[in-house]
């Protein structure tokens, strides 16, 4: 939908919206201001837990052919790299613990233990994703180039392939993340500057060539004999950073009820719009402790959404409040089990694959997005 | 002293020393070995470094960023507390006396910056180093320092400086014009003379409020009866009143012939310039000043400076940052403009900045958000 018509597809006057915001402006003031030693505390804890695993991990892999050894030190590995993406590096990078002027722990010196280098990550999403969230055409990670997530993007024969697509991202997402920033569809274009992707593109390759030297090279190495089981074991680590960062981001934005929205108007919207889109283009899952800290607290989608730097570990009393608003204006709060949001993400993905025309919703009204283009939104809204 | 004089005292804060990122390689060790067997482990441990790891263990092993662990607090007088402090690996154990040195703690989860005049001798003792800190009654941190830091606190450095030191050899004949906490860095130079076994002539013209506020009372006193060469005129000024230049010639009389070392607050400051420029000897004058205030900080606008020695521009207290660096042409980074990537963040080298969304006020040694924060007052960026 246009930016223009979220006000109506809420049901919402204009003084709501203004309420709304100032409501959550307020939440933003008094956690700002009560940010102190336990929120410093968390993050350091944090750190720590994460470091403990690499190195119990790595010195694990020693023993890398002995197979109980293989299992216990790639968990702690995958576990380690999970935290280090999730709940250190993308939140990290965010400035979230900026307030804390640590200059170990800022978003302008952390680099994360990914492919993908920081600062074009800051690009690519803090900036691209996060200002301009589900404005298909705008924010890349809209299908991530290379999936089509909504029927307002237009089907093209390869995107037969997207069950594949997806699957093989799905496995090797830090390369998909790496390349991010580069926008390939930009440069097919020719509408990026050369210089620029050239840079990238060095910088990315130096980076690629720093991880995987340390993963299948440097460590399997030390193990001397045991070279190709340590190689396996940091593969799968790996692995398992992908496939569970790939999850936790595509529930983010791509289960029914996360909204999408059109180009038009965008430059109008006010930083109060703005807030309503968040909450509209954003959904939850529901987890446990363990989850929600594997998930770097992005379980909390929606509250990391409308406060991107705020510390993740306040995300929770956060998402009280925001669930009070939403109930108090009757705005929806897109949430559900991790398997029930990563399977409508899944049968989107699959079904997005065919034309239009095999497919039994309309645009207007389809179950992945409720209504992209407007014009029939009362209605919509009015039939549930 | 010049502005520009006052800022380079403020750049002590680690913002100036350019804060090496996770990626970037640490300060060349002092041995080559040390700097190969690094290269090897940081390909282990990339894209952090061994020292990321290795302070978990100990927070002295980290070379990343200059870590101290506070050793002793030993109290001077009822509001002032000497700091003895255990540097880290990364401390190259090189400074001289009169030097100040950059020091954070971290209070309510934050780390705050400040800077503190050595009073330990330079190359003796145990490697251990210590500033005297006194109580400012609105210095919320200063209060913090001499009582709420136990041994064992982990405070972060930053490399010594400053120009307020003695040439070597130091001249035959010297005045040091102190007050109050004025004291410190000239009681380092004075401690370094005394291990040294060479005092030169020496006059010391230090002024407290009474002899309970005084510091290193007992030391002095012991210093002045173990030289001849020093005299000291110590100024209680609850009771003898301050004392003024004019007044000065009374206590010492050949103070013109003297090469002379002050250090205390502003006003005394400002009135030893006078009296030495009158005297056309602005050049025997060496002054340390602690609490410059760039002009109108903490009120709206000023003159914002981009890079020391870069280019300048004036704003009010309502345009950003990143509209006036970029409205003079500087490359600013930039993202979403609405202060939430942190694309745009930049070391606040000199003054203060407001966040315009919170009215907080940032302060130099922090990193700031350009697109979302405007000048509160004259302040310098590190871009």
């Amino acid at each position: 939908m246009a930016v223009t018509d979220i006000k109506a597809f809420c049901h919402l006057t204009e003084a709501d919206v203004e309420a709304i915001g100032r409501e959550l402006d307020d939440i933003r003031r008094e956690i700002e201001e009560s940010r102190d030693e336990s929120d410093a505390a968390y993050i350091r804890r944090s750190i720590k837990i994460q470091r403990g695993l690499v190195v119990g991990g790595r010195v694990t892999l020693f023993a890398s052919a002995f197979p109980p050894a293989w299992v216990a030190g790639t968990t702690m590995l995958g576990l380690a790299k999970i935290i280090e993406n999730m709940e250190l590096g993308h939140n990290v990078i965010h400035g979230q613990w900026d307030w804390m002027n640590d200059p170990e722990i800022h978003s302008s010196s952390w680099e994360w233990d990914t492919t993908c280098p920081s600062e074009q990550w800051k690009h690519s999403h803090n900036y691209m994703h996060h200002k301009y969230t589900n404005v298909v055409g705008k924010d890349t990670d809209v299908g991530y180039g290379i999936l089509r997530v909504t029927r307002d993007q237009k089907w093209h024969p390869i995107n037969l392939g997207q069950p594949l697509y997806n699957a093989l991202l799905a496995s090797l997402f830090q390369y998909g993340v790496a390349l991010h920033d580069l926008d390939m569809e930009a440069i097919r274009k020719g509408k990026k500057d050369k210089r620029v992707a050239r840079r990238q593109l060095k910088q990315i390759g130096k980076k690629v060539a720093r991880q995987a030297g340390k993963d299948y090279l440097v460590f399997p190495l030390l193990t001397g004999p045991q070279f190709v089981s340590t190689l396996t074991a940091n593969a799968t680590a790996n692995l398992m950073r992908n496939l569970w960062s790939y999850m936790v981001i595509f529930c983010g934005h791509f289960p029914d009820g996360a909204e999408k929205f059109t180009l038009e108007e965008l430059a109008s919207e006010t930083p109060h719009e703005w807030y309503l889109r968040q909450m509209l283009g954003s959904a939850n899952f529901k987890a446990g402790p363990l989850l929600q800290f594997l998930s770097g607290n992005l379980c909390y989608q929606i509250e990391h959404h409308l406060f991107p730097d705020l510390p993740s570990n306040r995300y929770p009393e956060i998402a009280e409040r925001v669930q009070a608003i939403c109930a108090k204006y009757e705005i929806p709060y897109t949430t559900g089990s991790l398997l029930g949001q990563y399977a409508k993400t899944l049968r989107t993905i699959w079904k997005l694959a065919l034309p239009d025309r095999f497919l039994t919703a309309t645009a207007d009204a389809a179950p992945e997005t409720a209504s992209e283009r407007g014009g029939t939104i009362q209605s919509l809204r009015l039939a549930g | 002293m010049s502005r520009a004089a006052a800022l380079r005292r403020r750049l002590a804060t680690p913002a100036a020393g350019g804060l090496p990122n996770a990626h970037s390689e640490v300060e060349p060790p002092p041995v080559k070995q040390m700097g190969l067997l690094r290269g090897i482990a940081s390909r282990l441990t990339t894209p952090l470094l061994p020292d990321d790891y290795l302070h978990l263990l100990n927070p002295l092993w980290s070379a990343r960023e200059l870590r101290g662990q506070v050793v002793e607090v030993r109290p001077e007088t009822d509001t002032a507390a000497t700091l003895v402090i255990k540097p880290g690996w990364g401390w190259n154990g090189s400074y001289r006396a009169g030097q100040y040195v950059g020091i954070g703690v971290q209070l309510r989860g934050r780390w705050h910056w400040r800077s503190y005049s050595l009073t330990s001798v330079p190359e003796h003792g145990d490697g251990t180093i210590s500033i005297t800190v006194k109580a400012m009654p609105e210095g919320f941190l200063s209060g913090h320092l001499i009582s709420g830091l136990e041994p064992g606190t982990v405070v972060r450095l930053a490399a010594p400086q400053g120009e307020f030191v003695l040439p070597d050899p130091p001249p035959e004949r010297i005045l040091f014009l102190t007050a109050g906490s004025g004291l410190t860095p000239v009681m380092g130079m004075l401690r370094m003379l005394h291990r040294r076994g060479s005092m030169p002539d020496v006059v010391l013209v230090h002024s407290a409020r009474n002899a309970a506020d005084a510091l290193f009372r007992d030391e002095l006193h012991e210093m002045a009866a173990t030289w001849d060469e020093l005299r000291l005129h110590e100024q209680l000024t609850d009771d003898m009143g301050l004392l003024s230049m004019d007044e000065l010639a009374d206590v010492v009389p050949d103070w013109a012939e003297r090469e002379t070392w002050a250090c205390g607050p502003p006003a005394m400051l400002d009135d030893a310039e006078g009296l030495w420029k009158r005297s056309h000897l602005t050049g025997r004058l060496h002054i340390e000043r602690f609490s410059v205030q760039l002009d109108g900080a903490g009120g709206e606008g000023g003159t914002v400076t981009f890079g020391v020695g870069g280019k300048t521009t004036e704003v009010d207290g309502a345009t950003t940052l990143l509209e006036a660096g970029e409205s003079v042409g500087v490359m600013m980074p930039f993202g979403c403009r609405m202060g939430i990537c942190q694309s745009c963040v930049v070391p606040l080298l000199g003054g203060s900045v407001r966040d315009l969304r919170t009215g907080d006020v940032r302060q130099e040694g922090d990193r700031v958000q350009t697109c979302i924060s405007a000048a509160a007052g004259d302040c310098v960026l590190g871009v």
